[in-house]
């Protein structure tokens, strides 16, 4: 089947992205439509002290200047995390308000404080320019350390110290005694560098509100459509469900970053209300920088013991996690249940004990950012392993190997259960690819050119598919993580898929129509793939965490097999064969053993003239299905990255970037190598050129693209993808999802690979230039 | 205000814009050819860039009055009934995935391939990732975008 499950079919969707046709939200244009800006509050920490919007309103074109008092006057709710955590002592976290319009403290420089609605975007950014908002600053803490050292400023009340939570997961006695007994324990301090998403295109809203129906329209830029009309609904009472229609059209990459809901989305409905007219607000990109969320921003200690054949015996980790101003919409969960529970990596640790602790500070809100947790956990254990070889002086990869997993289901002690894997055919296959063995020629010759050269690699493993909803009900979450599914057979025979899943870059409307294609053999142009609108799609959770594979599709399969049993019944009725004897292969719906078979489209028709149906059935062919998964999924997988560094310079050039993954069940190879590749891309850059960065009193000094290093075409190598799969074995398919595995897997691999080159173990990411040459020189000083 | 009048994919666009309109804008507000993307405000990223009299712009560094009487093609007008080689290669290659930096991708690959099949130069994957510096991608970490446009060179 050429164009089924394992096809490399070329993507449907492209054509209106080449010729310019795609439709994202800011290329919408309404009826009546005025423009929002927002004043936004310059400090990092100040009680708002009062607003004068008397220049603005007087402004030309100027249509309302809206604040937070009014905002909240009209019952508009507070922003929310929807994820409880429980600290060590049994309390609840300490989640402060988040007013979508502050009201009388900021807490972030870009800590929205008055919007703006015009004519015009330019009459409304020139009319923000003139409100007059005037502050008390109070003492900032831009950092982990600044926000718990003794005196730090208090940043919500309710937060004493600007601790959000004291959270542990493990075995803390046992994991202590196991390191009190090794015979070599490896201890590291790891940092985990502030990150932001970047999706290319900024976010943007345009909201409508139709008074004779009372009903709202949201068009944004929205990873998860439904989950933000719900959240709009019932927690912030912009608009009851019924009453609010949320379109995500074309999407221009989220990467975590469009999961949330912001104050923009918030303050734009509203405001739609309050002027009857149509609102679109549109980020700049510094805008973007200041206010979407950011990822990562860890810091760890990390304890390892080995007994003295090299096998790991117990892991203890202990992490502060820096949660921005407030607590965005998943934050909560990154940092404790995407992190924590992979600690055990692709390793046999019978003793795994971590505690993290969840900070308040003066800076953009941080939530999960592709990969969520995994790549946090994912550095900590690989960079652990590959210290850990050098120091007892075995080689890395047998370290691993022996270390691994081997037999499956593997329960880890930190609530995980892999259920697949071959983590050493994995590591087989990239130190193949990578030619590993002939790495010290390679080095050789590298250094007669005056250039050091290193390898290294990482065994990532993560979780994804999430998730079982009973499962992370019991650990906090407040929504379930199913998801659903439509299948229409129209009267012709077409097909349209509606489902929950939505896609920004993955090529659903591809690989969703080839789920479809295989079961039915019908062509992959019959079939229509409807995402990312409330009134269309009934519900969904949306796109995030490799989900919409494992999750998605396999909603999708359970629709199918309910749409097959009808088509059946009505074959076996039409043919008079059987029902047990009636297959559909190749479009067809055939009685096996005759030359009895009817078109796919004459099921179809027949359905829906129901002239002559199976007595009881009802007309029509479209079944609908919620599916929710049995556990997580576990792609994993084996990187390998081997660099060149300039000792004159410091820069680092990656030479080689080897990924061998395990992703069970392929259905389009040539996306999922896509997926691969804009992962490991994002990972190099978190490697070795991007950081947010902010000064001590909390302004950002990175927030813009002349000042945050993306990875350009030249920054980073062409890349070696390959699989070596294993099949799921909780879900329909078999597919683990393959959405953020490069950004979980490169970052330990290209650290490894330039420690392993400068002979300095001493150096964080991202390791630029000037960092690299600071940890040759200073480890050519200890040594002389 | 100015009168600003030019030819955008063959035809003539004039209109009466502010003095400060930016042909990005005069291209997507006025024109309402919403092909051509703003991914940033510091001419950094390429989502904009577009063709003026035969050369790659970025169109957010550049007035709309500055393009009066110019030749501009967008993404709009890149396709001659059938797709450009250029766009085929990006289909061919999985080249893009969001579709967000796509147009300009495309527009600074056919400009890039141009130049160099003028001045006789091979167009290998290390000049064609050095050519690429003003055009940002989150998606694709570039590996598909370097393989679209090494195609469509050898076609064009």
């Amino acid at each position: 089947m050429s164009e089924g499950i394992g096809a490399a079919v070329k993507r449907k969707e492209d054509k209106r992205f080449i010729t310019g046709a795609g439709r994202y939200t800011d290329d919408i244009r309404l009826e009546n439509q005025a423009y929002a800006a927002f004043v936004r509050s310059p400090h990092a920490h100040a009680k708002v002290t009062g607003i004068d919007k008397s220049a603005a309103e007087a402004m030309e074109g100027v249509l309302a200047v809206l604040d937070g008092k009014q905002l909240t006057g009209d019952g508009i709710g507070n922003i929310i995390c929807g994820w409880a955590i429980t600290s060590k002592d049994g309390s609840p976290m300490n989640m402060g308000a988040w007013s979508a319009l502050a009201t009388d403290k900021v807490r972030y420089v870009g800590d929205a404080v008055v919007a703006v609605i015009a004519e015009t975007k330019a009459q409304a950014l020139a009319a923000a320019e003139a409100v007059d908002v005037s502050y008390e600053e109070l003492p900032v803490a831009a950092n982990i350390g600044a926000a718990l050292a003794d005196g730090a400023p208090q940043i919500h009340d309710n937060a004493p110290g600007n601790v959000i939570y004291d959270w542990e997961i493990g075995e803390l006695q046992a994991t202590d005694d196991a390191i009190a007994g090794a015979a070599h324990v490896t201890e590291m301090d790891i940092t985990n560098n502030r990150l932001s998403p970047n999706a290319m295109e900024p976010r943007s809203a345009i909201t409508k509100y139709d008074a004779a129906e009372d009903h709202y329209t949201l068009y944004t830029t929205s990873q998860n459509p439904h989950v933000a009309r719900l959240v709009l609904s019932a927690f912030y009472q912009v608009a009851p469900e019924h009453k609010l229609r949320v379109i995500a059209p074309d999407v221009g990459g989220g990467f975590g970053s469009k999961i949330y809901i912001y104050p923009e989305e918030i303050v734009c409905l509203w405001a739609a209300l309050k002027t009857k007219r149509s609102i679109k607000w549109t980020a700049d990109r510094t805008e973007a920088f200041l206010t979407d969320a950011h990822g990562r921003d860890h810091v760890t200690n990390a304890k390892m013991g080995f007994d003295a054949d090299g096998n790991i015996v117990g892991f203890k980790v202990s992490t502060k996690a820096n949660f921005g101003a407030y607590m965005s919409l998943f934050s909560s969960a990154v940092p404790t249940y995407l992190y924590a529970t992979l600690l055990s990596g692709t390793y046999n640790i019978p003793n795994i004990y971590a505690e993290v602790l969840a900070v308040y500070s003066n800076t953009v809100p941080v939530d999960a950012y592709r990969g969520a947790g995994r790549p946090e956990a994912s550095y900590v254990v690989e960079r652990m392993m590959e210290t850990a070889a050098r120091e007892m002086g075995k080689d890395p990869a047998e370290l691993r190997r022996q270390n691994f997993v081997r037999e499956f289901p593997h329960q880890t002690p930190v609530i995980m259960n892999y259920d697949s894997g071959d983590f050493e055919g994995n590591l087989n296959q990239a130190m193949e690819a990578a030619d590993w063995a002939g790495f010290e020629g390679r080095k050789a010759q590298s250094a007669a050119n005056g250039k050091l050269r290193g390898i290294g690699m990482a065994c990532y493993i993560e979780a994804c598919g999430i998730a079982p909803s009973a499962a992370v009900g019991s650990l906090g979450a407040g929504v379930g993580l199913w998801e659903s599914a439509e299948v229409r057979v129209n009267p012709v025979g077409t097909i349209e898929i509606l489902t929950g899943s939505h896609s920004h870059g993955q090529g659903h409307e591809t690989t969703f129509a080839q789920v479809v294609a295989d079961r039915f053999g019908v062509p992959l142009d019959s079939i229509q793939i409807v995402h990312g609108d409330t009134d269309k799609v009934q519900f969904g959770m949306g796109t995030y965490g490799s989900r919409s594979g494992p999750v998605g599709m396999s909603a999708i399969v359970k629709a199918l097999d309910k749409v097959e049993a009808k088509v059946k019944k009505i074959g076996a009725h039409l043919l008079e064969e059987p029902e047990e004897n009636i297959v559909i292969e190749e479009g067809t719906v055939k009685a096996t053993g005759t030359n009895k078979a009817l078109g796919w489209h004459e099921i179809g028709l027949a359905a829906y003239t129901a002239h002559n149906l199976p007595p009881d059935m009802e007309p029509g062919l479209k079944e609908g299905a919620f599916y929710d998964p049995l556990n997580f999924t576990f792609p994993m997988g084996c990187f390998i990255c081997e660099v060149e560094v300039d000792p004159e310079t410091g820069k680092t050039e990656i030479l080689k970037f080897v990924a061998s993954d395990d992703f069970g069940v392929i259905i389009n190879p040539m996306i999922v190598e896509g997926q691969v590749h804009g992962g490991i891309a994002q990972g190099v850059g978190q490697a070795l050129l991007e950081e947010v960065v902010y000064d001590a009193d909390g302004q950002q000094l990175s927030a813009s693209y002349m000042d945050y290093t993306m990875p350009r075409a030249d920054d980073v190598p062409s890349y070696d993808v390959l699989h070596h799969n294993t099949k799921c074995t909780t879900n329909p398919l078999g597919m683990k999802g393959c959405g953020e595995a490069g950004a979980i897997g490169s970052p330990p691999a290209v650290i490894n690979a330039i420690t392993n080159a400068i002979g300095n173990n001493d150096i964080s990411m991202p390791a630029t230039p000037a960092k690299v040459w600071a940890a040759i020189n200073s480890a050519k000083m200890a040594a002389e | 205000m100015t009168t600003v009048s030019m030819t955008v994919n063959g035809k003539v666009a004039a209109a009466v814009v502010e003095d400060r309109t930016l042909l990005v804008d005069f291209i997507r507000e006025h024109l309402r050819l919403t092909g051509t993307h703003v991914g940033c405000d510091t001419s950094q990223c390429g989502a904009c860039v577009v063709h003026v009299n035969g050369k790659a712009v970025k169109s957010c560094t550049m007035l709309a009055a500055a393009a009066d009487g110019a030749e501009v093609t967008t993404i709009e007008g890149v396709a001659n009934g059938d797709l450009h080689p250029m766009q085929k290669a990006f289909n061919d290659n999985h080249g893009l995935q969001c579709g967000f930096c796509t147009p300009g991708m495309i527009m600074t690959g056919i400009d890039m391939v141009n130049r160099y099949k003028a001045e006789g130069k091979t167009l290998d994957e290390k000049a064609i990732r050095h050519e690429l510096e003003g055009n940002i991608c989150r998606c694709t970490g570039y590996h598909n975008i370097v393989k679209s446009i090494s195609q469509a060179a050898g076609e064009m």
